[in-house]
This record gives structure tokens, C-alpha cells and sequence, in this order.
């Protein structure tokens, strides 16, 4: 019926998702798996590249397309790492995938953080829960790029051992002498937990800070927001200086739907890392 | 030399602006279906008007008021086909209906100038073919219009418009000046250049009469200037809390606007469970889930901040981004309140203008 004039590609069509394929799934904590995908193409396999920071828009064939954070550093192209938490419609879908099953991929979107700036400052990387996700891209490329960084810090609290992310890859962290990995948890049952016990902001008192020559990156709970932002307004950060990702419902990814607004901005495309001081000049952040 | 001169004086004479006169509109009308399929505003029921295929000349009303729908449908359908997917090839873009060519007779300024704001968001870093596509396949004939007593654009700014038109009539009594906007408005014209005549001294001095008695004819006006940093100071306002108390959720408002553009994505699924289609909706902002995510929160849960929220993007935050506010005051929203919200009424409350 279709005539070839009418068929002619959409070029460039920013909705495309691209075949990729579940290479390997590595567990996580309950209801999270990382999920390494290889595109398709050999061709977006090879450029595909990102920014820390930056997400995609995965899409599970036939339930919906969700956006989730790229979890690979760009220094290890070849394979995208997603870690996703079972939630809603696509998640769930995506968890009953088996392994070389494919899913469509579009993307990186958001700004991802400003690595140029970054570069020759000290990196304080705060994490809590999920927020790990994007986090773990900053850390990785801040660790393959060792040289251009000043000192580089974790921070990462989490309710118990159990429950978190990349688990047993950040506690080798904490051998690496070029770099400090503070880990803590609420409590822990089993009682074989050997690092720190108590909220993030404790971890505050085994690290000094030069405010004037640190960038903070900070994604997690907004309850780790509220106490870890005081802290580090205690110590004279410049809310310029502070990094964090902000999550709002997203369903293009491109700017065009409406759905991640807040205030005047696009999370998807002015986001997702805002300062702190644009986080709290948008309109409706004051909460 | 002497040829230059006459090229000139040809470039001269074929230029912008036309005059046609009524008694040839018909006919004009019915060459245009040599450019796409005609549609214009037509009656819908007793009071309200829609643009549709154009089947019969007599059923054209070229006093309409407004459009149920504005002009955006054919750019950015309420629902849209983006993809068919399926195990097997994955997603494969569906590009069929994209190329169908439309002529739009008679759009309001408002309306041209609504779609001059839809360019903007479709465009930017991510370009939406799918927009554009339509978009250069529908040809936009203007038409000027009279105010009634929900009409804004005056105060909004786009009660004129230079240019987003292939041909714009502009009625001077007898007949029509048209200006001439795009090279494919050239052809329509050249295609029946007898109906087209010179305009004279005396049409041009009608035609600035009529400009400058409508102005006049405008029964609202709204300080657009400090606008923005009226709504930033009252930004707590009770007002907002009082609007949210009134209105349904329905969304209507986005619905009928023309530079409203929020869409839904979703999948549908064929019972084989292995083929489907990726669609997008017109959604709108005042919806309860609109900013409901995973696990439960809502980021606008309560419709007070949803209803702000609205407000805020047309007349404030737009402004921010773009420079004027994305609202063109062309009343629609006014009429399809069932609650009665009342957006010059709300500027003018935030204004504290007495009412
Ligand atoms: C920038 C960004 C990065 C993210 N990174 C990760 C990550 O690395 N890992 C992870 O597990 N989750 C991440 N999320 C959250 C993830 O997008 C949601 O959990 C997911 O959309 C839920 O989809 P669902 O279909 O399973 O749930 P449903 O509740 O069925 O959601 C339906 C649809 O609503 C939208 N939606 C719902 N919740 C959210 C949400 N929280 N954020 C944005 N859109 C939403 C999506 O379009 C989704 O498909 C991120 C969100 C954002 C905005
Ligand atoms: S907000 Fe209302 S008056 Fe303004 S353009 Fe939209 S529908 Fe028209
Ligand atoms: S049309 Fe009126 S009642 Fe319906 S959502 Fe808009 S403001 Fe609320
Ligand atoms: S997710 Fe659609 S505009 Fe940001």
C-alpha cells in the first residue's frame, strides 16, 4: 500500500531505540541487577560514549521505556552497565528478561557532570541508596583518569552491608592508597561489617576538606540531601561547588514531553546534575 | 542596464503583497487543492467551530471566532504512532502519514504565531522530525479576524504576525490584501495570477484604518512588562490555593491550547504478545499522575501546585527561556473551563488589579 516516497526514513529519529543485548547480569542487593548491554550495531557498540552522569532511555519490548542512569565509566566503552530497581511496569519486565534477550536503547541524555570543571580539583563523592547508579561513572572515570584529579573521596551510607550497591567492588576500594573509600552502615546483624557504623555525615570527621579546591557530588535519598547539604555548607563549600541529580518522571528524555519540568527547566535536558545553587533557584525547590 | 532596470520593476511588481478580491475567494480556494488536501474553519454544532476537510465551499466561516482544537493537531496529532516493534526487528519508525500534504485555510495571528512557539520547543538540541516533517507539508494561509471579549493576543502579542505564513489575507471590505510569505505561497498565487490585482493608495489606507480600528475593538488588557516578577513575588499566593480548590483535573485547558505540548509515551501490545506500536498522547500538566513516579510520589500531588504550575510555565517560565510568554491569548482555555477558571481573570487577580 505504502508507496517508497511515503516509507522514506524519519532520519536521525531522536525516538529510536537501538537494539542492545543483555550480555550479563550480575545480582545486586534485592530487587537490583546491573545489567551489562552490548548494542546490536557493531557500529553504535563501538561510539557509543558518555558522560558521567549522563542516563539512557531503556526500553523493554513491549511495556514502556523507562530512563536509567549509565553505571560504566566512558573509559570502558564497549559495554553499557545499567543497575536497575525493580519497581514499576518496565523494571519488572526487564527482570523477567532472560540473559541475550534484547532491549532497545536510546541515548546518553542530561548534561552528566561537568567533567572539564572537575578536572585538577579534589573529588568528594557522596552516595546513598540508588544513588550510587550514576555515581559509580564518576568514580571510575575519576580513577582511570587518576592524574587529573586532586584527592578523590567516597562517601557512601547505606542501612546495612546488605544493602549496597556494588558491594564487594567498593570495599576492594578500600585498600586503593591513591584514593579514600569511607563506607558506612546503620548496623549490621552478622556483625562481620569492618568499616564505619553511623549516618553519612559522620564520615565527615575522617576527611579534611579544602572547600576552595573540591567539587562535592552528591545522589542519593533526599533525606541524605538535606544533612550531607548542611554539612557541607558548615564547611564553606560554594553552593557552586556542589553537585547534585535531581530525578523528576521523564517519558522523552529530549525535552519535548513536559513530564520532568521543574520549574523553567528540563531535568532530561538541563539536567540531571544541578548545582546547588541552581537546584535552589528553581521555583519549585523551594520545599 | 536598461534589462536590469526591468528585472527590477518585475521584482518589484511581483512583490509581497496582492490584492484578491471576495467574489474570486472560492475560486482561489478550490486551486489550493493542487497544494494538499484544503481544510478551514467550519461549524460544529450551534456556537463552536472546527478546523475540517473542506467538502463544500458554502459551510466556510470566515467570521469564526475559534477552533475548538487549534491548528497544532495536524503537526502534533492528540495521538501519534511512533514506532511498530517486535522481537525480531525491533523498533522501525512509522513514517507514513507524515507525508500527507495539507493546506489550512484561514488561521487567526494568534494561531500562526502559536505554532511559531511549537517550532521552538521541537526544535532545540533534539530535533523532532516527526514535527518538522508535518510541519513543511502543511501550507498555512493566514486570515485576520475581529476580537471578541476573550481575546487577548493584543496584550500577548500576537495580534500580528510577519511572518510562519505562506499567504495572509488581510480583509480592507471589497476584498482581500495578501501578503506573500513563502516561495510556496508565490506559487499558489502564480498558479491563479489572474484573480490577483495591484494594490492601490486607497486599499492601503483602508487597510491601516481597519488595523487601527481594531485595536480599539480589544476589551482586554493585560500588562505583559513586570509580569514575570509579579508572579515570581507572588508566588505563595493564596490566590493559587483558591484556583486548585476550583478546578477538576480535567485537562481540558492543555487540550485546546495551541501552544500546549505535553504528550504521554506508551506501548500497545497485540495479543501475540510479540508485535505492537510505541504511541504519544497529548497529555496534560493539570492530570493527577502527571509528575507521579515509581514507588508512589507525586511532585505535584496537591492541583494547587499543579494549577500554578500552568500558570507559571506560560507566563513566567517561558519568558525565562524564550523571551515571551508561550501563552498567544487566544481565549480557548477560557471557553473550555467547565470550572470557569478564567486565565485573564487569574492575571489580574495576581496583579491585584480590582476586578
Ligand atoms: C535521570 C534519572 C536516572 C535514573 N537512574 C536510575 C537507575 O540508574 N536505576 C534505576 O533503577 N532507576 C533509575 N531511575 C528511576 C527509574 O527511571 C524509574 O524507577 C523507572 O522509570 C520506573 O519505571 P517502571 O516502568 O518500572 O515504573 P512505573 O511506575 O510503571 O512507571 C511508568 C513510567 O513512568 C516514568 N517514571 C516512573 N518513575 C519514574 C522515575 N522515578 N523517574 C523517571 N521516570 C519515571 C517512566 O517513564 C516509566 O516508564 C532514574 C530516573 C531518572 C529521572
Ligand atoms: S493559555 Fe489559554 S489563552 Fe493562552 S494560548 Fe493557551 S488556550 Fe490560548
Ligand atoms: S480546564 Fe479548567 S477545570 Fe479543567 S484542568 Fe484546566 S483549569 Fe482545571
Ligand atoms: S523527559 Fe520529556 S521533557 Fe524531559
Amino acid at each position: 500500500m505504502s508507496t517508497r516516497s511515503t516509507l522514506a526514513k524519519v532520519k536521525n529519529d531522536i525516538y529510536q531505540p537501538y537494539l542492545a543485548r543483555i550480555v550479563k547480569v550480575l545480582p545486586q542487593i534485592q530487587d537490583h541487577l546491573l545489567f551489562q548491554l552490548k548494542f546490536e550495531d557493531p557500529r553504535m557498540a563501538s561510539n557509543f560514549t558518555h558522560r558521567p552522569g549522563q542516563f539512557v532511555e531503556l526500553s523493554v519490548i513491549g511495556s514502556g521505556e523507562a530512563p536509567v542512569s549509565i553505571s560504566s565509566s566512558p573509559t570502558r566503552p564497549g559495554i553499557v552497565e545499567l543497575c536497575v530497581r525493580k519497581t514499576g511496569r518496565v523494571t519488572n519486565a526487564l527482570f523477567r528478561l532472560p540473559l541475550n534477550a534484547l532491549v532497545g536503547v536510546r541515548g546518553p541524555y542530561g548534561n552528566g557532570f561537568p567533567i572539564d570543571k572537575l578536572e585538577d580539583n579534589n573529588l568528594l563523592i557522596i552516595a546513598g541508596g540508588l544513588g550510587m547508579a550514576p555515581l559509580r561513572s564518576l568514580l571510575w572515570y575519576a580513577l582511570d583518569n587518576r592524574t587529573k584529579f586532586k584527592d578523590i573521596i567516597l562517601m557512601l551510607g547505606a542501612k546495612t552491608p546488605g544493602e549496597i550497591l556494588f558491594k564487594y567492588e567498593l570495599l576492594k576500594l578500600i585498600d586503593r592508597p591513591d584514593m579514600k573509600c569511607l563506607l558506612t552502615v546503620d548496623k549490621d546483624e552478622e556483625g562481620i561489617w569492618k568499616a564505619h557504623f553511623g549516618v553519612v555525615t559522620k564520615l565527615f570527621d575522617y576527611v579534611e576538606l579544602d572547600p576552595a579546591t573540591t567539587y562535592a557530588a552528591l545522589c542519593g535519598p533526599p533525606i541524605m540531601y538535606k544533612f550531607v547539604l548542611k554539612e557541607l555548607l558548615k564547611r564553606n563549600f560554594s553552593k557552586d561547588r556542589i553537585l547534585m541529580s535531581l530525578e523528576r518522571k521523564m517519558k522523552c528524555g529530549v525535552g519535548k514531553c513536559g513530564h520532568c519540568s521543574i520549574g523553567y527547566k528540563y531535568t532530561c535536558i538541563d539536567g540531571p546534575i544541578f548545582t546547588y545553587w541552581d537546584a535552589i533557584n528553581l521555583p519549585e525547590m523551594v520545599e | 542596464m536598461l534589462f536590469y532596470q526591468n528585472l527590477r520593476r518585475d521584482l518589484v511588481k511581483t512583490m509581497q503583497i496582492l490584492k484578491l478580491d471576495k467574489k474570486n475567494l472560492n475560486e482561489f480556494i478550490f486551486s489550493l487543492n493542487d497544494f494538499g488536501e484544503v481544510h478551514a474553519p467550519v461549524k460544529k454544532g450551534d456556537k463552536q467551530f472546527v478546523f475540517s476537510k473542506l467538502t463544500d465551499f458554502s459551510k466556510i466561516k470566515l467570521e469564526y471566532t475559534r477552533t475548538i482544537l487549534p491548528p497544532k493537531k495536524y503537526f502534533h496529532p492528540p495521538t501519534d504512532t511512533l514506532f511498530k516493534f517486535s522481537q525480531e526487528e525491533g523498533y522501525q519508525s512509522l513514517t507514513e502519514e507524515l507525508r500527507k500534504k495539507y493546506v489550512i485555510f484561514g488561521l487567526h495571528p494568534c494561531d500562526i504565531y502559536a505554532i511559531k512557539i511549537l517550532d521552538l520547543i521541537f526544535a532545540g538540541e533534539f530535533v523532532d522530525d516527526r514535527y518538522f516533517i508535518r510541519r513543511k507539508n502543511v501550507a498555512i494561509i493566514g486570515l485576520d479576524c475581529i476580537p471578541d471579549d476573550k481575546c487577548f493576543c493584543r496584550s500577548m502579542r500576537a495580534d500580528f504576525v510577519e511572518d510562519g505564513f505562506d499567504l495572509f489575507l488581510s480583509d480592507i471590505g471589497n476584498s482581500y490584501l495578501v501578503r506573500v510569505g513563502t516561495g510556496r505561497g508565490d506559487d499558489m498565487v502564480r498558479k491563479t495570477q489572474d484573480l490577483f490585482k495591484e494594490v492601490n493608495k486607497k486599499d492601503i489606507t483602508e487597510y491601516k484604518r481597519r488595523s487601527d480600528e481594531k485595536k480599539n475593538l480589544f476589551k482586554v488588557d493585560i500588562e505583559l512588562s513586570d509580569l514575570p516578577e509579579i508572579m515570581d513575588l507572588e508566588y505563595e499566593s493564596k490566590v493559587w490555593e483558591e484556583i486548585g480548590k476550583e478546578c477538576l483535573s480535567c485537562g481540558s485547558c492543555s487540550m485546546v491550547c495551541p501552544t500546549c505540548y505535553c504528550y504521554d509515551v506508551f506501548d500497545e501490545i497485540n495479543l501475540d504478545a510479540n508485535h505492537g506500536v510505541r504511541k504519544r498522547q497529548w497529555d496534560s500538566c493539570l492530570f493527577k499522575d502527571y509528575a507521579l513516579v515509581a514507588g508512589g510520589h507525586n511532585f505535584r500531588a496537591e492541583r494547587s501546585l499543579r494549577v500554578k504550575n500552568r500558570f507559571f510555565h506560560k507566563q513566567r517560565g517561558f519568558v525565562a527561556q524564550y523571551g515571551r510568554p508561550s501563552c498567544v491569548g487566544c481565549g480557548r482555555c477560557i471557553e473550555a473551563c467547565p470550572a470557569k477558571i478564567d486565565i485573564i481573570e487569574v492575571i489580574n487577580r495576581i496583579r491585584g488589579a480590582k476586578l
